[in-house]
């Protein structure tokens, strides 16, 4: 009846995992006791769970990533202690079963359960924006992708209660993850916490690259466009054309272990080395599906604060453009040492460092960018300035490991953690921070606080070079990836100084929190009446703040690069709000998202578990539910003409 | 915020322009639906890739000329692409308006799917009993994996089809069942082109090798 699910799946004798269960269990009772308390079903329900707006939906992703964020670098903090308390001579506090569980989930969740519905998030609240769109091509199956991400995660988080996670490194890599060395179900839970959340992603691509293409304001053709937009589609190509790899590996592994399949087995003729190849396919466009959103967010920062129009728009384009292709031919540096030859690691290595050409070009647009225009350091560009530096940094190490020969010493070691969470901190997450801080008045109509975003944003830079500083030296003397403890002494003294920088970047999270919560205590003194609290450029600051449910009045018009900063030079940026108004066509919530993923969610576990009647039961409710909304008509409505006049004449109190 | 709203259903807006719209003709929904397809071409392709790499990873076990028949193979895809001409029968018929035509048109194909599926699941379980089954060797998963995934596809196609045949039947050839029918019918083509492929690359130089 309930499969392999026994009580003794829950590790009542780890007193660290019971208390990280009781710490969720107490934050989900206290917020859903609160939610209860003030009747704010309904209201969640009907406006934020089901809705199909793409603003909405962006804030929820970001809220998944914020909570993501906080989990992943739990994680991050319990492997950076165990280290420097099991570096000389100690036991530390973690055994390695427990150590392997701790860096999987961290590697897992930092990048699809954090750095995705972050980059996502930001993708859905400002795309349709700039494009002068009211909301993306398909906003029901927006809604489902973004609950379908959600189960993902929550997946993740149940098998710390319920079973554990999987100890084999972030991808997976067999013959480990097979079923004869890890018979638990950790790697279970693993692919189908990815299988699940992996579709809604793919959706996500597949509605956003409609959107681009097809709902640009009039006048805004392709090469118009804000330079977000472009980082999106290209990020959305890559979506589309890598996780059906994703998909398609994860799914032969699951046949590896559920149906006794000889995929990647080291018996029946299996080959491990195809996964890897597989994984590395999908794995890095990956990469580059986090990184070229950011850039778009840093390109956007750096022509707001400096005034200017962004330096090269075209070369921009372009540079992205080149990324998107490119990433596609680089996948094997992740494993020169599989030995597949001098000729093949040299085509690999050569491409690898060609990608260093398009993104040094952005780099210097950026500075052209700020020479000579009047920079104001505000929170996002200290983000974006401290990114220039920190991924110049990581870019180059980068080019070091894809010299084969190096890579053949550098190959899983602490070097490699450095490269990578060099160029995804100082990337990725300054990126995220710099977004969040740019487009958090566009959202809510008050700005975050300056002050503690600043003192944030050094927290986070310095924690991060005394964090990962020392990871390069002690990758240098040879110490590998993963190790629960190790016996020499000389590397003592750097573990111990890079989990003295984690606990600085955790000030520098601790302060963001803090500055949100400040900021919404503040809301008042910090609320923005304008809509365009920085003097901004493209079409998203040419609405209200918080945009009305349709974005925009009237249509507005797209044909200069930077729209709205032409608009305002000519005069036209704000129309009469007392005119009339034509009624305006909006889609419907729907619920049926949320109650997909639900099923998805008892089919994922069940699966987890082999309690079969509940799996064929909830992946036999998918089809018959979608298929049920099919002949649902009543899809859309119209906003009337007077409602809009009267929603437009009290923005513009 | 409290927006008043009037619930309409969505063809009448289709003719209405006057409207500050999210508009979609159709056109978006088909531009969509091709994007899927390339990415579900691109989960066939990795597919395809293990398929090639693992082929000869036989594990002691049978090869591909020893298990399978081309005439058998030959019917199978005389099958579907048969399918596939019906279906473009179908959409001749919705052109001309003709809505009892296009269901029987569609009820042909869905027979011709039915008999491709039952062909498919019966040299499954053939080579099942005959000791060949998934688990026996790296080239027999692929082998399954690539020519399962594709029987799926076929699969969840026919449930499409018997759902657009009650749409039909319900509310007639209206624009948005015009479009769904447009796009199952470039998802059953592409059926069939992916078809070629295993016929190609499994069937005919497996047995040829």
């Amino acid at each position: 009846m309930m499969g392999k699910l026994t009580l003794s799946a829950i590790p009542y004798n780890i007193p660290i995992v019971m208390g990280a269960v009781a710490g969720m269990i107490i934050a989900a009772v206290t917020v859903l006791g609160l939610v209860t308390y003030f009747r704010l079903w309904g209201y969640l329900w009907k406006n934020w769970l089901t809705s199909v707006d793409h603003k909405k939906i962006g804030v929820m992703y970001i809220i998944l990533a914020l909570v993501m964020l906080l989990r992943g670098f739990a994680d991050a903090l319990m492997m950076r202690s165990q280290q420097a308390l099991a570096s000389n001579g100690g036991a530390g506090y973690l055994p390695p079963e427990h150590f392997d569980q701790v860096f999987t989930a961290h590697g897992v969740i930092m990048i699809f359960f954090m750095a995705m519905p972050f980059i996502v998030g930001l993708m859905n609240f400002v795309v349709p924006l700039q494009l002068g769109a009211r909301d993306v091509a398909f906003p029901y199956i927006n809604n489902m992708a973004f609950w379908l991400t959600v189960v993902g995660a929550l997946l993740i988080n149940i098998s710390l209660a319920i079973g554990n996670f999987a100890r084999t490194g972030w991808l997976a890599y067999p013959p480990l993850s097979e079923l004869h060395y890890s018979p638990g179900v950790g790697v279970d839970y693993y692919l189908w916490a990815l299988q699940i959340a992996g579709v809604g992603t793919l959706m996500g691509g597949v509605n956003f690259i409609t959107t681009i293409l097809k709902m640009r304001a009039p006048g805004m053709t392709m090469m118009k466009m804000p330079i977000f937009c472009w980082t999106a589609l290209c990020a959305n190509i890559l979506i589309v054309a890598s996780f059906p790899i994703l998909t398609a590996t994860l799914g032969m592994l699951a046949l590896d272990r559920y149906l006794g399949m000889h995929f990647f087995t080291n018996s029946g003729g299996g080959n491990p080395m195809m996964y890897i190849n597989l994984i590395w396919t999908w794995g890095h466009p990956e990469v580059y599906i986090l990184i070229l959103p950011c850039f778009g967010v840093f390109s956007e920062v750096i022509a707001t604060f400096s005034r200017k129009p962004l330096f090269g728009y075209k070369s921009m384009v372009y540079a992205t453009a080149c990324i998107t292709v490119l990433a596609f031919v680089v996948w094997l540096h992740h494993f020169f040492t599989m030995g597949s030859g001098a000729n093949v690691n040299a085509f690999f290595g050569i491409a690898t460092m060609v990608i260093a050409i398009p993104t040094g070009a952005k780099i210097f647009n950026w500075l052209f960018t700020m020479f000579r225009g009047q920079v104001e350091f505000s929170v996002p560009v200290l983000w974006t300035i401290g990114f220039m530096v920190t991924f110049t940094i990581g870019g180059m190490t980068g080019v070091l490991m894809a010299v084969p020969p190096a890579d053949f010493v550098l190959h899983n070691s602490l070097f490699l953690i450095a490269h990578f969470h060099n160029v995804i901190i100082g990337g990725v997450v300054f990126g995220c921070m710099a977004g969040m801080n740019y487009w958090f008045p566009k959202a809510f109509g008050f700005k975050l606080d300056e002050r503690l975003g600043k003192a944030s944003f050094w927290c986070w830079i310095v924690g991060f070079y005394i964090a990962f500083m020392p990871l390069y030296a002690l990758g240098m003397m040879g110490m590998t990836r993963r190790m629960d403890r190790v016996d020499n002494p000389v590397w003592h003294v750097y573990l111990i100084v890079a989990a003295g920088g984690a606990l600085i970047i955790a000030a520098g999270i601790g302060l963001q929190i803090l500055q949100i919560v400040y900021s919404i205590w503040k809301r008042v003194e910090l609320r923005d009446l304008t809509g365009d609290p920085w003097n901004a450029r493209t079409l998203e600051w040419a609405t209200s703040s918080p945009p009305a449910d349709y974005n925009f009045a009237r249509t507005p018009d797209g044909s200069s690069i930077d729209a709205y900063w032409e608009a305002k030079r000519k005069g036209t940026a704000h129309p009469n709000p007392a005119a009339s108004y034509r009624p305006i066509h909006m889609p419907s919530n729907t619920g049926t998202g949320i109650i997909v993923s639900g099923f998805a969610m008892a089919m994922g576990f069940a699966l987890v578990w082999h309690i079969w009647w509940l799996a064929v039961a909830s992946f036999a409710a998918i089809p018959v539910l979608i298929i049920n909304h099919s002949f649902n008509e009543n899809r859309s409505f119209y906003v009337p003409g007077d409602v809009v006049a009267r929603t437009e004449a009290a923005a513009s109190r | 915020m409290t927006v008043q709203s009037q619930v309409v259903g969505d063809d009448l807006l289709l003719h209405d322009l006057e409207e500050e719209a999210h508009h979609d003709d159709g056109s978006m929904t088909t531009l969509g639906f091709w994007i899927y397809l390339m990415s579900d071409c691109i989960l066939f392709s990795a597919i395809f890739a293990t398929f090639a790499v693992l082929h000869n990873n036989t594990a002691g076990g049978p090869d591909a000329k020893s298990l399978f028949s081309l005439p058998y193979a030959a019917v199978e895809t005389g099958c579907l692409l048969l399918s596939s001409l019906t279906y473009g029968m179908a959409m001749l018929a919705m052109q001309r308006d003709a809505k009892a035509q296009v269901v029987r048109w569609l009820g042909v194909t869905l027979l011709l799917g039915a008999g491709f599926m039952t062909l498919e699941i019966h040299e499954f379980m053939d080579l099942i009993a005959q000791g060949a089954g998934p688990d026996r060797s790296a080239f027999l998963s692929s082998f399954f994996t690539l020519v399962g995934t594709h029987g799926l596809h076929v699969l969840s196609g026919m449930v499409w089809m018997v759902v657009l045949i009650t749409h039909v039947l319900r509310r007639g050839l209206t624009p948005e069942n015009r479009t769904r029918l447009m796009c199952l019918s470039l998802f059953w083509h592409f059926l069939d082109i992916v078809w070629i492929g295993v016929f190609t690359l499994v069937y005919l130089s497996g047995v040829a090798a």
